[in-house]
């Protein structure tokens, strides 16, 4: 799960992480009032889960309460579009007013789990303010990396060598072990997946501060963290992706025309593959999970016919625990309360194969049956162009 | 014939008395394998179908003698439910249960570490040897005893498979599911390495899928070690980067984990590679000839 910029910063600011002074407007009157508050220079930042805000325009240098109300007012509204919103951009509804910070040095700052060692690992670069994909790719000797041993902990030594790494030197080495130290906290009292400060920023007066401030979260951990779930923006979220979430469905909006509904995410996956292989696009990635029900399957036909993208659907079913019949039988009773308005095509293989093809084949829809994965990728592809 | 679990494997069931676990304890059993304890913290002497209930696994593993355990527990308990398993000497410990927080997994993955007990999983089907074992959820009807080995991340993908494999003729020795979790027990890799070295395999089909490094891990090992043939496919050629792919560990993150390199690693290390979900058991055949 992730989170907004101002959010992240809340929970930083419980650990003892300094960030900026500031607060969250959802209209430039309070925007004004907190700029006025904080008084001299503050800075406007739109608040969606994408990156790359200050290049789309999202954020401004404001002098004073009055600039900054007009630029929140600029901002608030807007269909800010960066390189991870996708070209359709996202609304911006809240904007962060901070106090200006004087900035010396930017650094950067992050923690992720490193799948190979299955450890947790800090990263640090002397190149704030970038991409740190990027620094990777180009000059993966500017990161410095350390694993922490889930035994024993990180060590002061580890907190120096990372320190030492960015060339900080007196107070401000010793605040930076400090501060690296709370972030990790931060890190793993949350649950978090994903932390990052990008930049951090050593003040021209010695200070390390939290500019900017990125915090994910482990979905399987949520249970533990009702704060944290508290902090959940849906409107940043895919409406179709919300509503499949409410069924215990998973379901991702792609770009094609042809629907599929599949179980197991493997499958589903790799039947996406076969679609896209056989000269057609797929609309959706949909796993209806290992315990699919009558219900579960005629939901997933809802939000599929509500993409009015779709041309044609392929349902692809591997019995295990998941038995075909009731498969068969959810699609007949999906088809009773939705108007099923494509060409379906239905492959269905393992538990009670036989049965849930008989009951399709009983049924008034008109469904086309498919012996194999291949087969059925053909015949949905085909049905799709027609 | 086979690695991992066969007849002589005595099963343990966690979680025997809750839904699922006791569901598949029961599909096991006909299947053929030998459950010889279940344990639920609390219900310690009751039974179910005649397994005896204990209340530790240590208690279960001195009464019973059994080597192996397959979890069914929720994902609050499953890392307890893991090393439980381990600090009472078990050697193949099998998790199910999908869900259970990384930074949890981050814990049992330490504690594992320099032990003799090998995890399975978790969010895994388990495996199955056909016609003497089968420890987990996958459907036993599919299977067919022979010498084609299959390790796979997903769960129906690797029934889809496995179905390929027994319509053209080819039966497998080991069929395993290691689990779509960013942290698992068992590689690719780890368990490339006991199908070369098990005599009764000629071929291994393994199933890998978008996110993390474990296909081009596996990929380094079958060129520089592996003699035996093996096939390969990687699912999520048309997964959108930074979307989780139902699976906790299937993501394309900072553009890393993509199929496209994925692939290129494994034919790079002479793996016969098909795009196509479909060709898996034609490809095997005409592999082995």
């Amino acid at each position: 799960m992730k989170i907004h910029e101002y959010q992240a910063k809340e929970i930083l600011r419980e650990f003892g992480v300094p960030v900026p002074r500031g607060g969250v407007a959802s209209t430039k009157e309070e925007a004004r009032k907190i700029a006025e508050e904080l008084g001299g220079t503050v800075v406007v930042k739109a608040q969606i889960h994408a990156g790359g805000r200050g290049k789309g325009g999202g954020v401004k240098l404001a002098a004073n309460a009055s600039e900054a109300e007009e630029y929140a007012g600029n901002i608030l509204g807007m269909n800010l579009v960066t390189h991870q919103t996708g070209p359709e951009g996202k609304e911006v509804q809240k904007v962060l007013i901070e106090e200006g910070v004087d900035i010396a040095q930017e650094l950067y700052f992050g923690i992720v789990l490193d799948r190979v060692t299955g450890q947790l690992v800090l990263m640090a670069s002397r190149e704030g303010g970038v991409e740190i994909e990027k620094v990777a790719a180009e000059n993966p000797d500017a990161i410095i990396k350390e694993h922490i041993d889930p035994s024993v902990g990180i060590q002061p030594f580890q907190l120096r060598k990372l320190a030492f790494g960015l060339d900080l030197k007196g107070d401000v080495f010793k605040e930076a072990t400090r501060f690296f130290s709370k972030l990790l906290k931060a890190y793993e009292e949350n649950d978090s997946s994903l932390l990052e400060i990008n930049p951090l920023v050593i003040t021209a007066d010695d200070k390390v501060i939290a500019l900017d401030a990125k915090m994910n979260f482990d979905d399987n951990a949520l249970f533990k963290h009702k704060n944290i779930l508290e902090m959940r923006d849906l409107t940043e979220e895919d409406p179709f992706e919300v509503e499949a979430s409410k069924y215990d469905l998973n379901y991702i909006k792609l770009d094609g025309n042809i629907g599929c509904m599949v179980n197991g995410a493997g499958l589903a996956m790799a039947t996406m593959d076969i679609i896209k292989l056989s000269g057609g696009e797929p609309a959706n990635f949909l796993d209806v999970g290992g315990a699919a029900s009558v219900s579960t399957v005629e939901n997933g036909f809802k939000i599929l016919m509500s993409d009015k993208a779709i041309k044609a659907v392929l349902i692809n079913i591997f019995g295990g625990i998941v038995r075909c019949d009731v498969v068969a039988s959810g699609v007949v009773e999906a088809a009773k309360n939705v108007d099923i308005h494509v060409p379906l095509v239905v492959r269905l293989e393992g538990t009670n194969a036989e049965e849930g093809r008989e009951i399709l084949k009983n049924s008034s829809i008109d469904i086309n049956v498919a012996s194999s994965l291949a087969q059925g990728a053909r015949k949905v592809v085909e049905l799709a162009k027609a | 014939m086979s690695i991992l679990a066969n007849k002589n494997t005595k099963l343990l069931v966690q979680g025997i008395t809750g839904s699922e676990g006791s569901f598949h304890t029961k599909q096991m059993v006909e299947y053929g394998t030998t459950v010889v304890a279940g344990v639920t913290p609390g219900k310690g002497g009751d039974s179910y179908e005649q397994i005896p209930v204990y209340n530790t696994v240590a208690e279960a593993v001195s009464e019973t003698g059994a080597n192996a355990s397959v979890i069914f527990v929720p994902p609050p308990f499953a890392a307890d439910a893991i090393m439980e398993s381990a600090n009472a000497g078990i050697e193949l410990v099998i998790c199910i249960t999908e869900g259970i927080p990384t930074l949890d997994m981050v814990k049992v993955n330490e504690y594992l570490k320099g032990g003799t007990t090998r995890l399975i999983g978790p969010n895994c089907p388990g495996l199955i040897t056909p016609g003497e074992a089968k420890i987990g959820i996958m459907p036993g009807f599919i299977a067919t005893p022979g010498r084609v080995g299959v390790i796979s991340r997903s769960g129906t993908l690797t029934y889809e498979a496995v179905d390929q494999l027994t319509k053209e003729g080819l039966g497998q020795s080991t069929c395993i599911g290691i689990g779509g979790d960013p942290i698992i027990g068992s590689s690719f890799k780890d368990l490339l390495a006991l199908f070369e070295a098990d005599e009764d395999t000629d071929a291994v089909v393994m199933i890998g899928e978008i996110g993390g490094s474990a296909e081009e891990e596996a990929a380094e090992y079958v060129k520089s070690e592996m003699t035996k043939p093996v096939i390969g496919f990687i699912a999520g050629q048309t997964a959108p980067p930074g979307k989780r792919m139902g699976h906790a560990g299937a993501i394309i993150a900072g553009g890393k984990g993509t199929a496209s390199e994925k692939m290129k690693a494994l034919s790079d290390a002479g793996i016969h590679v098909t795009e196509n979900p479909s060709g898996l058991g034609e490809l095997t055949k005409k592999v082995l000839g």
